[in-house]
C-alpha cells in the first residue's frame, strides 16, 4: 500500500491551511488590538471546540468517501437525552453515559446501513438526522431542560489549572486519533478503503466491519462534543447543534481532506477548525456583520476544495 | 494553479478582512477615550423581523447618542449567544444588551457578563437567573388588559370568548392572558375555553376548529401570539363564520397589520420592538452616569384597530 505517498500528499495542503491561519492571525493582530490576548486566544479555542472535536469523527468518515450529516442532530438529542436523565435521576454517572450511549446508537445505526444496507452515507445519515432531531424535539416538546451541577457541566464549563477543560479534550482527542490515523493498522485501513475499497476488500480486509467501526467512533465524538455543548451553555435545547455538520464538514474541508476520499489528516481538520473559528472572532471584534462571515468563510470552503481537486489532478 | 489558488484564497481572506474592517463600525479605527462608550447588542436571530426592528432601535439611538455599537447575531445557537457575550467583554464593552434565545442559556451569558463586571441590559424574554440592571420589555399584562377592554366593546355583556395561549410556562405571554382575563371578565364577558397552541400557526388553526366545534357560540377569541391568531383567523373561514368571530392577536408582525386591514383580524395588540431598542440604550445611559434605573422598564404597546 502506497501509505508514504499518501501522507506526503496530505502534509502539503496542511501547510496551505496553515499559511493561510498564520497570514491571518497576522492581519487580525495588526487590525484589531484585541485579538492576540491571552484570553481571545482561549475564547476562539473554546469556541471552536465544540466543532472540532465532532470534526475529528468527521474527518475519518471522510477519509473512507463517506459524509455524516446527522451529528448536529445527533448532538442535539444526544443533548437532551443526557439533560433529562440528569433532572430526573439526578445522576451524573448515568447522565453522560445516556448521552454518550445515545450518540454511539445512531453512530451504528449510520455505519450499519452504510456499509450493510449499502444505503448510500449521504441519503442514511440523512434519514438519521431527521429521525434524530425529531427525537429531540419529542422528548423534549420543545422546551429547553437546563440547569445542571457542576459535575454534569464539568467538560464544557469546567477548568483544570485556569485553562478551560474543553481545550483539554481537543489536545487529547486530537493527539490520540492523530497516533490513530498515523500509526494504527486501523488507521491505514481507514485511508485504505477510502482511496480503494474493493482493492482493500480483496485483501481479506472486512471493509464493512471497519467502516461500521469508524461511524460508530465518528459517533462517540459526537457524544463527547454534545456534552461538552450543554455543559457550556447549561442547557439542553433539542435545536442545538442545527447546522454544526456543515460547519464541521467545512472543516474538514478547508484542512485539506478530500471528500472522495483516502487523502487528508485531522491536523488539516482543527486547522480548518481554528481558521473558521478566527474568521468568526476577528470579524466579530471587528464589528462586522454576520452575514460578511458567512460569505467569508463559503468563499474559503469552495477555494479549499478548487485546490484539493487541483492537487488531485495533479497527483494522477 | 495550485500556487494561483492558494495566493487567491489568501488574497480573499486578507481583503475580505480589511475590507470588511471598512464596512465596520469606523470607530473601531479610533482609539477608546473617555468620552466615547461601546454598548455590545447581543441579539438571538437577525432571521426574524421583530429582532431587526429592535436592533435598528438600538443602533439608531447609539449612533445618536454617540455611541459605538456592536450587534452580534446569535442566529437561534445558544452557543452562539454565549461566544458573542465572551467576544463583547474582551473588547471591554461598557454595558451589554442581551436578547436571548432563551431564558436559561440566556443566564449562562449574563452570568459571564457579571464575572467581568460588565452592566447587562434584557431585551425581552427575559432571563431565570443572574444579575441585570434592568429587563426592558413590552408591558405585556397591559396589553392584554388593552385587547379585554376592546374584545367587551364589540361585544354584547355575557358574550362567550375563547383564549388561545402560547407554551405552558413561559411567563411573559401567559401575563398577557392575565391581563385578558381580568379586563375582559371585569367587562362582563364568559371565558369558556382556554387553550395552549404553542405560539404556532398550525397549531393555532386545530386548536380553534377544536373549540368551534366545543363551543358554537363563540364571539371572540384572544391570542396570546400573532401566529396562532391568524391560524384561528383560517379555521373560523374555513367553518364559515367569517366576520362573526372577533379575533385579537399580540405582537403586532407584518402578516396580523395586514390582516387587520383587510378586516380578518378585529385588532392587534403591537409591540414596539424598535422603541424597546432605544429604551434600551437609553436605560444603559442612565445607569452609566449614575441616575436609578427601573428594575423592569417597561415598553408601551399599542393596540392596532382598522
Amino acid at each position: 500500500m502506497n501509505n508514504k505517498f499518501f501522507n506526503i500528499g496530505s502534509k502539503v495542503k496542511n501547510l496551505g491551511a496553515l499559511i493561510v491561519l498564520f497570514v491571518m492571525l497576522m492581519v487580525l493582530s495588526i487590525v484589531s488590538p484585541v485579538f492576540l490576548t491571552v484570553s481571545n486566544i482561549r475564547n476562539v479555542i473554546v469556541q471552536v471546540a465544540v466543532i472540532a472535536v465532532i470534526a475529528e469523527g468527521t474527518t475519518f468518515v471522510c477519509l473512507t468517501g463517506g459524509i455524516d450529516l446527522s451529528v448536529g442532530a445527533v448532538l442535539g438529542v444526544a443533548g437532551v437525552l443526557a439533560a433529562g436523565v440528569m433532572r430526573n435521576t439526578g445522576n451524573t454517572t448515568l447522565a453522560v453515559l445516556t448521552c454518550l450511549g445515545v450518540a454511539v446508537l445512531f453512530g451504528i445505526c449510520s455505519g450499519v446501513l452504510i456499509a450493510y444496507g449499502n444505503v448510500a452515507p449521504f441519503v442514511s445519515t440523512l434519514g438519521l438526522m431527521s429521525i434524530a432531531r425529531g427525537i429531540a424535539f419529542i422528548y423534549t416538546h420543545g422546551k429547553p431542560i437546563s440547569n445542571f451541577p457542576d459535575s454534569f457541566r464539568f467538560m464544557g464549563a469546567g477548568d483544570i489549572g485556569g485553562v478551560p477543560v474543553m481545550i483539554y479534550i481537543v489536545i487529547v482527542s486530537y493527539a490520540i486519533m492523530y497516533i490513530v490515523q498515523q500509526k494504527t493498522p486501523f488507521g491505514r485501513i481507514t485511508y485504505a478503503i477510502g482511496s480503494n475499497e474493493e482493492a482493500t476488500r480483496l485483501t481479506g480486509i472486512d471493509t464493512k466491519k471497519y467502516k461500521v467501526i469508524i461511524y460508530t467512533v465518528a459517533g462517540f465524538l459526537t457524544g463527547i462534543a454534545s456534552l461538552m455543548y450543554v455543559g457550556r451553555i447549561n442547557s439542553g435545547h433539542p435545536n442545538s447543534g442545527t447546522g454544526y455538520e456543515l460547519d464541521a464538514i467545512a472543516a474538514v474541508v478547508i484542512g485539506g481532506t478530500s471528500l472522495s476520499g483516502g487523502k487528508g489528516s485531522v491536523l488539516g481538520t482543527i486547522v480548518g477548525a481554528l481558521i473558521m473559528g478566527v474568521i468568526k472572532n476577528g470579524l466579530n471584534l471587528l464589528n462586522v456583520d454576520t452575514y460578511y462571515q458567512n460569505v467569508v468563510i463559503g468563499t474559503v470552503i469552495i477555494l479549499a476544495v478548487l485546490f484539493d481537486r487541483n492537487s488531485k489532478n495533479t497527483n494522477k | 494553479m495550485k500556487k494561483i489558488v492558494m495566493v487567491s484564497m489568501i488574497l480573499t481572506l486578507i481583503s475580505g478582512l480589511v475590507f470588511a474592517k471598512g464596512w465596520g463600525n469606523k470607530s473601531s479605527k479610533t482609539k477608546k477615550n473617555s468620552s466615547s462608550l461601546v454598548f455590545g447588542y447581543a441579539v438571538q436571530d437577525l432571521g426574524n423581523q421583530y429582532w431587526v426592528k429592535a436592533a435598528d432601535g438600538v443602533k439608531a439611538q447609539c449612533k445618536a447618542k454617540g455611541i459605538t455599537c456592536m450587534v452580534m447575531n446569535a442566529n437561534t445557537d445558544p452557543a452562539t449567544e454565549l461566544s458573542n457575550v465572551e467576544n463583547m467583554i474582551e473588547k471591554k464593552v461598557n454595558a451589554i444588551l442581551l436578547s436571548p434565545w432563551d431564558s436559561d442559556s440566556g443566564a449562562t451569558a449574563v452570568k459571564a457578563a457579571n464575572k467581568a463586571g460588565i452592566p447587562v441590559f434584557v431585551l425581552d424574554i427575559g432571563v431565570t437567573s443572574g444579575d441585570y440592571v434592568s429587563l426592558i420589555i413590552s408591558d405585556n399584562k397591559k396589553g392584554g388588559e388593552m385587547a379585554g377592554e376592546y374584545m367587551a366593546s364589540l361585544l354584547p355583556s355575557g358574550a362567550e370568548v375563547a383564549h388561545i395561549t402560547c407554551q405552558l410556562g413561559y411567563v411573559q405571554p401567559a401575563l398577557r392572558g392575565t391581563g385578558f382575563t381580568e379586563a375582559a371578565t371585569a367587562a362582563g364577558l364568559k371565558i369558556v375555553a382556554k387553550q395552549p397552541a404553542d405560539s404556532q400557526r398550525a397549531m393555532g388553526m386545530d386548536v380553534m376548529q377544536n373549540l368551534l366545534q366545543a363551543h358554537p357560540d363563540i364571539a371572540g377569541v384572544f391570542c396570546e401570539n400573532d401566529e396562532m391568531a391568524l391560524g384561528a383567523v383560517e379555521a373560523v373561514a374555513a367553518a364559515g363564520k367569517e366576520g362573526k368571530i372577533s379575533i385579537i392577536g399580540f405582537d403586532g408582525n407584518d402578516d396580523a397589520a395586514k390582516a387587520v386591514q383587510n378586516g380578518r383580524l378585529a385588532a392587534d395588540v403591537a409591540q414596539q420592538p424598535y422603541q424597546m431598542g432605544v429604551m434600551g440604550v437609553d436605560a444603559a445611559c442612565d445607569y452609566l452616569q449614575g441616575k436609578p434605573v427601573e428594575k423592569t422598564t417597561f415598553v408601551p404597546v399599542k393596540l392596532i384597530k382598522k
